[in-house]
């Protein structure tokens, strides 16, 4: 409707000033903001704990202690974002999490019993190659062999965690070099933890990513219209490959916190790791149909069962039951989402029900034009 | 007038058994609108995916500028000023109309930033707003997703999209089927306001009345081939049904 003649323009702009102005930025808006929303849920989660238990769960040190259970989870959710948002799925970040501290102590292991930096960076690097690899293989699969990403990487999830098991026998690796454990592990600078540090680090990377580069733009177009993307000669399968092993990548990184953290290749502790991260992500408000998403709001997303966890354990609810609310928080986020998709398509966003008794009249002219 | 700055010559194009396009003419010259009419299985859509790369025909040539091309891919159409606005539009929904206009085709930041893969993001938005308003495509949100804009704005972004790039040739595909009257009259300024910049538009359609309304010529298939060309000031919708449907076989222009 944006192509009338002068006068018609301006015969409709009252009635356009009102209707269709608001609807399209309101639109804008509401995506923004449900990241900012989620803020909100968390926060009354806290102010709720805090009001219970103000002396054991309002502390700095219990704040530190989510946000170590959360750092790792959080750099596996930047790449699952990513990866969500071009349409997408990741089951298999865990193992492969996994599968790279394996690789990762195994090379630690051989090249010596050295406990210095030397050893701790060989290591490194042949775990951020084991998890680039991994996410290499999960995009190319889906890209070039058009295999449904949910199967290619339910493939992966059990081929990574079995070849773990086939490298170690199935006992956990414990080869991590000493000041691997200090720095990264346990380490702290000016108070806050290594990993704290590592995390927030690869969030804000992943957020400018995402928002302000040609790689996060083609991201989110591969996600909303990958025919769309063909016209215009963006390669599709390129980019979604690169996706896939940015998250890959992320996920070996991901690797090496875990090793040294609890200085151990945890083969059994990560079965359960792609649903956490998957449900952080689409309680952070990124669209499992693909297009949008935000990082910050994984990142909000992950930090609402684990203080839900933390809370629940300070106040001595049994902590099964944050899985119960967990599942609520995904369910109902995904409602939000729908909702939201469906408003769209009709072009308007119907928030309550006032406003679509109110609105009836101008969705009929909407509708028309 | 001089050569054509786009022309096809004898184009056929098979599927098998079926023969959309048997020996197929087609030319447009600079700063005209032609209209490609047709009913339907003419051949009018396999004859605008081979001129713009969707589709590689069989036999036959394509000149441009006078001289005879390969398009193996919509992008050698492209980087030759040849845009083509299919019925879809190509819209990425999720993304606002200056990222649409700019896809595939982002501007960089210069240096290690744009190695990086920053881009300039108010030099796009500026000139991005300039293209739109340049062509009078009143667009009224730039910074929401085109999924939540109306059929006229959606079509009118891709339409200017296409203009912005095209620097020769446009081809639109039904651009007013989905429209209601006056978001078509705005369509329709819009083509002339292209056509005005010096642009040869291709418009396929099958309204005879706006066909006549903005067309300087028309071009009519059947059976995939170019069975006449009319001069749109001195035909009628008769005519052109008549050459559509072949009641009057004798005017061979081809």
């Amino acid at each position: 409707m944006s192509l009338e003649t002068e006068d018609t323009v301006k015969l409709r702009e009252t009635e356009d000033s009102v209707i269709r102005q608001p609807f399209t930025s309101r639109l804008g808006d509401a995506i923004k903001s449900q990241a900012m929303q989620i803020v909100l849920v968390w926060l009354a989660i806290v102010v709720i704990f805090s009001v219970l238990s103000p002396d054991a769960f309002l502390s700095v040190s219990n704040f530190r202690n989510i946000a170590i259970s959360v750092s790792i989870l959080a750099i596996l959710g930047v790449g699952t974002t990513f990866i969500i948002v071009t349409g997408g799925i990741d089951l298999s970040m865990g193992s492969v999490l996994v599968f790279s501290g394996v690789v990762a102590s195994m090379v630690m292991e051989n090249v010596g019993t050295g406990q210095g930096w030397g050893v701790a960076l060989l290591g490194i690097i042949a775990a951020l190659a084991s998890g680039l690899a991994w996410g290499l293989l999960n995009g190319f699969l889906v890209a070039k062999a058009k295999v449904p990403p949910m199967i290619v990487t339910l493939g992966t999830f059990g081929a990574a965690l079995g070849l773990s098991q086939v490298l170690t026998g199935g006992i956990d690796l414990r080869a991590s070099p000493d000041v691997l454990v200090d720095t990264v592990g346990f380490g702290s600078l000016f108070g806050v933890p290594s990993l704290v540090i590592i995390a927030t680090t690869v969030v804000i990377i992943g957020i400018i990513l995402l928002n302000h580069t040609r790689f996060g733009l083609r991201t989110s177009a591969v996600g909303s219209n990958a025919e769309a993307c063909r016209r215009v000669g963006i390669n599709v399968d390129r980019q979604l490959i690169k996706v896939y092993a940015f998250a890959g990548l992320l996920a070996g990184l991901a690797g090496v916190l875990n090793l040294s953290f609890f200085r151990s290749t945890t083969i059994a502790g990560h079965s359960l790791t792609n649903l956490d991260v998957i449900a952080g992500v689409v309680i952070g408000g990124t669209s499992l149909f693909g297009g949008i998403g935000t990082v910050f709001g994984t990142l909000v997303g992950l930090f609402i069962p684990a203080t839900l966890r933390n809370g629940f354990v300070i106040l001595g609810v049994e902590p099964y039951w944050q899985q119960v609310v967990v599942g609520a928080f995904l369910v109902g986020a995904v409602y939000v989402d729908q909702t939201r998709r469906a408003a769209s398509s009709r072009g308007t966003t119907r928030t309550s029900l006032y406003s679509r008794i109110s609105h009836r009249n101008r969705n009929t002219n909407r509708r028309e034009s | 007038m001089t050569t054509p700055i786009y022309e096809a010559r004898d184009i056929s194009r098979s599927y098998g058994s079926v023969r959309a396009l048997e020996g197929a003419n087609f030319d447009v010259y600079p700063g005209e609108i032609s209209a490609l009419i047709g009913d339907n299985g003419a051949g009018k859509s396999t004859l605008v995916r081979i001129l713009s790369g969707a589709e590689q025909p069989n036999g036959g040539q394509i000149l441009f500028n006078g001289e005879p091309i390969q398009l193996e891919t919509p992008t050698d159409a492209r980087s030759r000023g040849i845009e083509t606005v299919f019925q879809d539009l190509a819209l990425a929904n999720h993304l606002d109309p200056i990222q649409n206009m700019y896809l595939g085709r982002e501007l960089m930041k210069p240096g290690v930033m744009g190695a990086l893969g920053f881009m300039q993001r108010s030099a796009m938005k500026n000139e991005g707003k300039r293209a739109f308003s340049e062509l009078g495509a009143t667009v009224r949100n730039f910074s929401g997703p085109v999924g939540g804009m109306s059929g006229g704005q959606r079509q009118a972004i891709a339409v200017a999209r296409a203009a912005a790039w095209a620097s020769e040739v446009i081809f639109l595909d039904e651009p007013t089927a989905a429209l209601g009257v006056v978001q078509t009259k705005g369509v329709m300024d819009l083509i002339r306001r292209i056509r005005d910049k010096g642009i040869a538009v291709v418009l396929i359609s099958h309204s005879m009345p706006h066909v006549l309304d903005v067309a300087d010529r028309v071009h009519v298939l059947r059976h995939g081939k170019r069975v006449a060309v009319m001069d749109a000031k001195s035909t009628n919708v008769e005519e052109l049904v008549g050459a559509m449907t072949g009641a009057l076989d004798g005017k061979e222009a081809a």
